[in-house]
């Protein structure tokens, strides 16, 4: 009786731990419903979030975010130290403007995720930067781990079209015609 | 019984006396619910995991623009989405539409009964040829927003429409909606 408390409680401690861990996203959004039942994929994932007419982005695993960020700099000519490449590899998603990145990480989590902190990643034509990451982390997944980068969008609900066609349209331009739209769950009955 | 011992059951070396009754905690209830509590952790952390529905654009060829596929009449039905969630559906070209245009409400009874219906009538002409069923043409305008978007895909995908596309909307088709009052 007293062993099986034990493992019970070892159990649910554990399951309380991991399952609190997420922190919160710094651009809430709202994702539409639909019926299809796809899930979505674990690695080599992109996240574009997309909300406000504020564009936000992440990559998933650790290694492919620090040689994007690596890319990123090599590019803007800014240069990132260890500490701050640690740091943003534990970053989820973000969006700031790659000047505003050193100024970014050194911030504490809960005061990175502040709502309207974050401005979003600059993607019209004059500075496309959201581009630059895309490219960058495309090129970070192929070398890591040699597969292609898989792109999902989550939008908001309420976003007004152009604002996705914008982002639809930087993916295309890149020749990535495939992606994933995040959406929540509803039946077919509405 | 589960139960927590907390009386010390007799002392040794010294005489055996009339046993006392022993102060028991009932743990039965505890340990229910820290399973049940283990159970919702486990259910929850593992469907936390997003849907995603599947999108896939026609290539951009750039270098040719003004590649047009042409498509029979009878076969495409065209869905442009205006302002306030309202649907105008045309079949046919633009300037001389074979039905409609005529305006659709998203859901069940809207847009879904035309596409089924549609459907049906593609397949009365073609025959259940897949290579020759409905095409579908989506033209979001600048008044829709994201969730209109991923509802009409999501009826492609309900009504398995076998052959949809997005593409941007022309003027005459913006001119359509002015008329409707939708955009």
């Amino acid at each position: 009786m007293t062993a099986m408390c034990d493992v019970a409680f070892l159990l649910l401690s554990f399951f309380v731990m991991t399952s609190t861990a997420k922190l919160p996203e710094p651009l809430p959004v709202d994702t539409p419903a639909s019926t299809v039942q796809t899930k979505l994929p674990d690695s080599d994932l992109a996240t574009i979030t997309v909300g406000k007419e504020k564009v936000f982005f992440g990559v998933v695993g650790k290694d492919i975010r620090i040689l994007t960020l690596e890319k990123i700099g090599e590019k803007y000519n800014v240069n990132f130290t260890d500490e701050e490449k640690k740091k943003f590899s534990l970053v989820d998603g973000f969006g700031v403007p790659v000047g505003g990145l050193k100024q970014l990480l050194a911030l504490t989590g809960e005061e990175r995720n502040k709502e309207g902190l974050q401005p979003g990643i600059p993607y019209d034509s004059t500075d496309n930067q959201l581009r630059e990451w895309l490219l960058a982390a495309r090129l970070a997944t192929k070398e890591l781990n040699n597969a292609e980068l898989k792109i999902a969008i989550k939008g908001d609900a309420k976003e007004e079209y152009p604002t996705v066609k914008k982002v639809i349209d930087i993916l295309q331009d890149q020749k990535v015609n495939k992606f994933f739209l995040v959406t929540g769950l509803r039946s077919e009955d509405f | 019984m589960a139960e927590l011992n907390t009386g010390d059951g007799g002392g040794k070396g010294k005489k055996v006396r009339s046993k006392k009754q022993n102060a028991g905690v009932d743990l039965t209830a505890m340990v229910d619910l820290a399973f049940l509590l283990i159970t919702f952790f486990m259910l929850t952390t593992s469907l936390s995991k997003p849907q995603s529905m599947n999108l896939a654009m026609p290539d951009k060829d750039k270098t040719d623009p003004t590649k047009i596929i042409e498509i029979p009449d009878d076969r495409s039905l065209t869905i442009l989405i205006g302002k306030d969630n309202k649907i105008l559906w045309y079949k046919g070209q633009t300037a001389a539409p074979l039905e409609g245009p005529s305006a659709a409400p998203f859901g069940k009874e809207g847009i879904r009964k035309v596409i089924l219906d549609q459907i049906a009538k593609v397949k009365g002409i073609y025959g259940a040829d897949p290579k020759k069923g409905l095409i579908v043409v989506i033209k979001p305008s600048k008044e829709s927003n994201y969730k209109n978007l991923v509802d009409i895909l999501d009826e492609m995908a309900i009504t398995s429409v076998p052959t949809y596309a997005i593409v941007d909307i022309t003027p005459d088709e913006l001119k359509m909606l002015d008329k409707e009052g939708m955009n």
